[in-house]
């Protein structure tokens, strides 16, 4: 072997060497500063100075900004943390830096306004952050969707939620749903129907893969407190005519009072307590029900959403 | 160290000297008595915060820049003036040619470095009339500066050993653009899906992480900075300066010189 050969064999050998090395560094120099670009928000929270800054690529900037809000909440969700306070900052820099960044506003208001754990608990940003993205895309009728959806979902402000809706079926292509959801607000707000309306509404026009899988699990929430609803009242229907609680579903089945056992929209059964009270027989599956939960059941810190969602 | 490659060291110390690299000492030194001066009238609780964020941010540029002029030419010009010949038909070998480049130009931005850190304790003292403590960690964030500069000395070279200057300038800063911003590209891969995940993640891990040895906005908050981070920085640093530097011997090496 050559003098040459033998250099550039110790030199490939050690540059190898030297990228594994590197790799194993990054990864170590990484878990230690998960959160410190994202903190840099501490530092220069100022939009305006941010788009200065820029130098006019303030469009390459919101992308980034944009993917630090969502990993920022992502990592922050996936922790089960309680508390999001750079989501509104970060999203509020996204936005003045690329107005027309709509994807960021449905994150925001699907996100910032509901309480934790699955959201940041600020309605109030929230409603801030979307009025922003009208007033700069006003032909955009998402965006009163999502005004509604929080007036709606968050703060039980019907009207205002009737008017975002009713404001934005006016808009030239709005979603047919938003007539509909306008007129339901004035009869049949606070009920399930509706909220399913608007959880589907999300469900077909999110682009965000969290967005819609934070819809699914709500969908299914609803069903099933349609469901425990339903079969409670039957449940009661069955002791007023026998005088007593059934032991089973499948008593009642037997009596007539159902065609099939009862099962829960991931297929489980759902169970028959003692004191008559229908539960479903996994609740960490099935997120944000209200009804059916196990009695002395304690919620994990954060949503479980499933694989498929 | 290998003698040979002290001696091109020293050589190319002197050259940059010569050069009037370190001019830039002055245009620095301007730089921060005249914002020391603005900042200490204007008087809005911030003077510190300014100057530091000001002085460390001036001595990644300045440093950046001649690591990136003066690291592209260090081969291209020792051919275009044929003393590269010269050199290689003494008993000096191709890899101590570009070690001993490497090294030399090291230095020079070593010796900047001190200097314009002079000035930048020497702004803080005028704003702040006092030291305190935590000033400490500005001579971390300095010398995490002179790490990044080892990196981008090794990759101004081993562009410049294949590529002409123009274009390795133009690799050089584009590598050093996407490195200040490879916290996010790894972002950016982490929220990939299918190949373009790995080919991002595979581009993330390749390009150097200039984003974890950048710690102005902390140290100009004053807020700590950890000894496990410093270690490993250095480490990571000199690996990966390691491996830009194997790289330009493996390609210089292979080089026809004819």
């Amino acid at each position: 072997m050559s003098a040459s050969q033998r250099v550039a064999a110790v030199a490939g050998s050690t540059l190898i060497a030297c990228l594994l090395a590197s790799i194993i560094l990054l990864r170590q120099i990484d878990g230690m500063r998960s959160a410190a670009t994202i903190q840099e928000v501490l530092y220069i929270s100022s939009p305006k100075l941010l788009k200065r800054l820029s130098l006019g690529y303030n469009g390459l900037l919101a992308d980034i900004y944009w993917t630090r809000a969502v990993q920022y909440f992502g990592g922050k969700h996936h922790e089960g943390a309680r508390h999001y306070e750079l989501l509104a900052p970060l999203l509020d820099i996204t936005t003045q830096l690329d107005p027309h960044l709509s994807v960021a506003y449905e994150f925001g208001s699907n996100f910032l306004a509901p309480p934790p754990p699955n959201g940041a608990g600020q309605p109030e940003r929230a409603i801030q952050l979307v009025e922003f993205g009208i007033r700069n895309n006003p032909n955009d009728w998402r965006l009163y969707y999502d005004l509604g959806f929080i007036y709606y979902m968050n703060l039980q402000e019907y009207s205002k939620a009737a008017a975002a809706f009713l404001q934005g079926s006016r808009v030239p292509n709005a979603h047919p749903f938003l007539k509909v959801l306008a007129a339901q607000m004035a009869e049949h707000a606070g009920e399930i129907q509706t909220a399913r309306l608007m959880w589907l509404t999300t469900y077909q026009t999110a682009r965000d893969p969290s967005i819609r899988a934070n819809a699914v699990a709500h969908l299914r929430a609803l069903q099933v407190d349609q469901d425990v609803t339903a079969l409670e009242a039957l449940v009661n229907l069955y002791r007023e005519k026998s005088g007593r609680l059934p032991a089973s579903f499948q008593a009642m089945e037997q009596a007539g009072f159902l065609r099939s056992l009862p099962v829960d929209p991931l297929g489980q059964t759902y169970a028959l307590e003692a004191n008559g009270q229908v539960v479903v027989r996994d609740p960490d599956d099935l997120p944000f029900i209200r009804k059916g939960v196990p009695q002395g059941y304690v919620p994990p810190a954060r949503p479980k959403f499933l694989p498929n969602d | 160290m290998n003698t040979r490659i002290g001696l091109i060291a020293a050589n190319t110390f002197r050259e940059a000297v010569r050069d009037r690299v370190l001019y830039n000492l002055i245009a620095f030194a301007l730089l921060m008595s005249g914002a020391a001066v603005l900042v200490g009238q204007i008087s809005i609780d911030i003077e510190r915060l300014v100057v530091v964020n000001l002085g460390l941010t001036a001595v990644s540029l300045f440093g950046t820049v001649i690591a990136i002029f003066i690291g592209i030419g260090l081969v291209s010009k020792e051919i275009d003036k044929r003393t590269l010949y010269t050199v290689l038909s003494r008993p000096v070998r191709r890899w101590e040619f570009i070690v001993g480049k490497f090294f030399g130009l090291a230095g020079t931005l070593a010796v900047n470095t001190f200097f314009m850190a002079v000035g930048v304790f020497a702004a803080l003292l005028y704003v702040a009339h006092h030291f305190q403590a935590s000033d400490g960690w500005v001579l971390v964030a300095l010398y995490f500066i002179v790490l990044e500069f080892l990196i981008i000395t090794a990759i101004a070279l081993l562009f410049s050993s294949f590529s002409s200057p123009l274009m390795a300038a133009v690799f050089a800063f584009s590598l050093f653009v996407i490195g200040s911003f490879s916290e996010d590209l790894r972002g950016f891969a982490a929220m990939a899906h299918g190949p373009g995940r790995w080919l991002a993640l595979a581009a993330a891990y390749l390009v150097p992480n200039l984003s974890a040895l950048n710690v102005i906005s902390s140290v100009a908050h004053q807020q700590a900075v950890s000894g496990r981070l410093i270690l490993d920085n250095t480490a990571y640093a000199l690996t990966y300066s390691a491996l830009a530097l194997c790289g330009a011997v493996l390609i210089f090496e292979r080089r026809n010189l004819k």
